[in-house]
């Protein structure tokens, strides 16, 4: 009895909360846009029994799905979305693994410290932390100032409301996700592989490439799905740091909702943004079992 | 023996610079006596005051506040007993589907979540305010709670519930007196983890929110789409300072425990 109250409480909360919803986004993308409250139609009228029900089926159709192919906005939008997310991933990489490694060769009694030091911008606001390039990244901002200063440009350049300052928010903002994995990763390889590499002729370029890295692996593979997943339904860094020519899906979305009120065309694009997520999370679960079999 | 070299010594120094000069700019910038936010015009903390003058924001904040301590104490409720179910309760029939529907929250977008949640509450009619965006809240983070939650149930010795219960515990009293004092560190990193999560979100709250109730996020996401203000890097400057002291209040608390567990640790193993 214990043991069913103890299943049951939190797998009613997320059926209630989680399943559900989610099965009435998918109703909902199915269902056309009629001028009432709530604005599509059809609705579900179970006091019409049997009739009501498959009345309600028979109206279901996809045509927002089929509207999504004509728009090219959309596809478009799941393009540059998947092209954003790549490209910052692998700059995250690049700009991540540096750290990362050095972290892992410090002195072991400062390795507990540099880690807070990564963690704790995780746990300041992820809107404060955009909003911190916002003056950084502005015509008139101090990186504009510094470079003419120094002399390295003779006018401003326009980097906040484009893709290049989307770019380095995502960069900032993920930069944890993808240090930890791999430190994590680094920390544990054996020293003495290395200096087995150096023995036995390898030059220190040639050990990095041909040890280090391989034995990384996990770690960027984790790091990488741990950047690419959450970057793809973004809404915060391009509404802040983006322009009107930085198209994403989670502002396409959220625009779709709350200033065209066309409710069943973003539940559509809901659905289809959740379909493009799956393979990247099932890769994703997949490498994280592999890894935890591995250590097993 | 690890050798010192130029190349680390560069690659930490350039990234945690990259990492925190912005957040150092925005603090010194909050001291700013010019309106405008990228002029420095001497030091001064005017915006502070009209910050606490505001009473926009000053609602705004206490409502987040009452928000985050709520959504967090359900979820880690709810979330320690997920995290018990994952690990403890053997099988039992849509245990796929329950480890499911755990994990699929951490991944999925916000925008997708918020929608879909906003659609209930409009189908059930459910007014939107204060209980909806709890309700929005506890729903995410009681599964980060309890990814914790079990990432640590998973490490300690099972044995030792069973010892409770072989001396007469009840299962309650066994998990009272046994199993959550072992994993309190982790519930509590739990609930705090909950607790940033539900001050830090903008766009689930967004979307389940009605007009009786707007969130810290909400209105500083209004403000900061009109451009820089001093008052908002005044405002990041205190949430900046708080976090800070938290975390580093949090990793000393649990140092302390560490230590204090190596010790009884020895003790138990030392022979009477």
């Amino acid at each position: 009895m214990r043991r069913f109250v103890l299943i049951a409480v939190p797998y009613l909360w997320l059926i209630a909360l989680f399943l559900i919803p989610f099965v009435i986004v998918l109703k909902i993308s199915l269902s056309d846009v009629a001028l009432a409250r709530p604005p599509y139609f059809p609705q579900l009228d179970l006091s019409q029994g049997w009739e009501g029900l498959t009345s309600f089926f028979a109206e279901l159709d996809f045509e927002n799905f089929w509207f999504l192919t004509t728009d090219d906005l959309y596809w478009k939008a799941y393009l540059s979305s998947l092209q954003i997310a790549l490209t910052s991933t692998v700059m995250t990489l690049i700009v991540g693994y540096p750290i990362a490694y050095a972290m892992a060769r410090a002195a072991p009694e400062w390795r507990p410290t540099l880690l807070m030091l990564v963690i704790l911008p995780f746990w300041t606001s992820f809107l404060i932390r955009v909003y911190a390039w916002m003056g950084i990244l502005s015509n008139e901002g101090l990186l504009n100032q510094f470079l003419l200063w120094l002399g390295v440009i003779n006018e401003p350049l326009t980097i906040l409301n484009t893709n290049t300052a989307v770019y380095i928010g995502i960069v900032y903002t993920y930069l944890p996700f993808m240090i930890l994995p791999i430190y994590s990763a680094l920390e544990r390889m054996d020293d003495s592989l290395l200096e087995a590499a150096e023995d036995l002729g390898c030059s220190r370029l040639s050990a990095f490439w041909l040890v280090t890295i391989p034995l990384s692996k996990n770690g960027i593979i984790a790091g990488c799905f741990l950047v690419f997943i959450p970057t793809i339904g973004e809404f915060v860094i391009p509404s802040l740091l983006g322009g009107s020519g930085t198209l994403m899906i989670g502002k396409v979305l959220w625009e779709e909702f709350f200033s065209n009120r066309d409710w069943p065309v973003a539940s559509a694009v809901a659905v289809i943004l959740l379909l493009i997520l799956v393979i990247p999370i099932i890769l994703f679960q997949r490498n994280e079992q592999k890894q935890r079999e591995a250590e097993g | 023996m690890r050798r010192f070299s130029w190349f680390n010594a560069t690659a930490l120094t350039l990234g945690f610079a990259f990492l925190y000069i912005p957040m150092i700019i925005l603090v010194i910038y909050s001291f700013n006596a010019s309106k405008l936010v990228t002029v420095w015009a001497g030091f001064s903390t005017q915006w502070y005051g009209e910050l606490v003058r505001n009473e926009e924001f000053l609602n705004a904040a206490w409502v987040t506040i009452k928000v985050a301590v709520m959504s967090s104490t359900i979820a880690t409720v709810l979330g320690t007993m997920a995290a018990y179910v994952l690990v403890r309760a053997g099988r039992f029939s849509g245990r796929t589907l329950f480890s499911g529907m755990i994990y699929a929250p951490l991944v999925m977008p916000e925008v997708i979540t918020g929608l879909s949640l906003l659609l209930l509450f409009i189908g059930i009619g459910l007014d939107r305010g204060v209980l909806t965006i709890v309700l929005a809240h506890t729903t995410f983070s009681m599964c980060y709670v309890s990814v914790v939650v079990s990432s640590r149930l998973v490490t300690f010795d099972k044995s030792l519930e069973e010892a409770a219960l072989d001396l007469g515990c009840s299962p309650f009293e066994a998990f009272r007196l046994v199993t959550l004092p072992i994993i309190a560190p982790a519930v509590i990193s739990g609930w705090l983890l909950a607790f940033t999560l539900s001050l830090d979100d903008l766009v689930i709250a967004s979307f389940t929110t009605g007009p009786s109730a707007t969130t810290l996020p909400i209105k500083i996401f209004s403000a900061v789409r009109l451009g820089v203000s001093p008052e908002i890097n005044a405002l990041s400057t205190i949430m900046i300072a708080i976090v800070t002291i938290g975390v580093i209040m949090a990793s000393l608390i649990t140092k302390q425990a560490a230590v204090r567990q190596a010790r009884d640790e020895r003790m138990a193993e030392r022979p009477a």
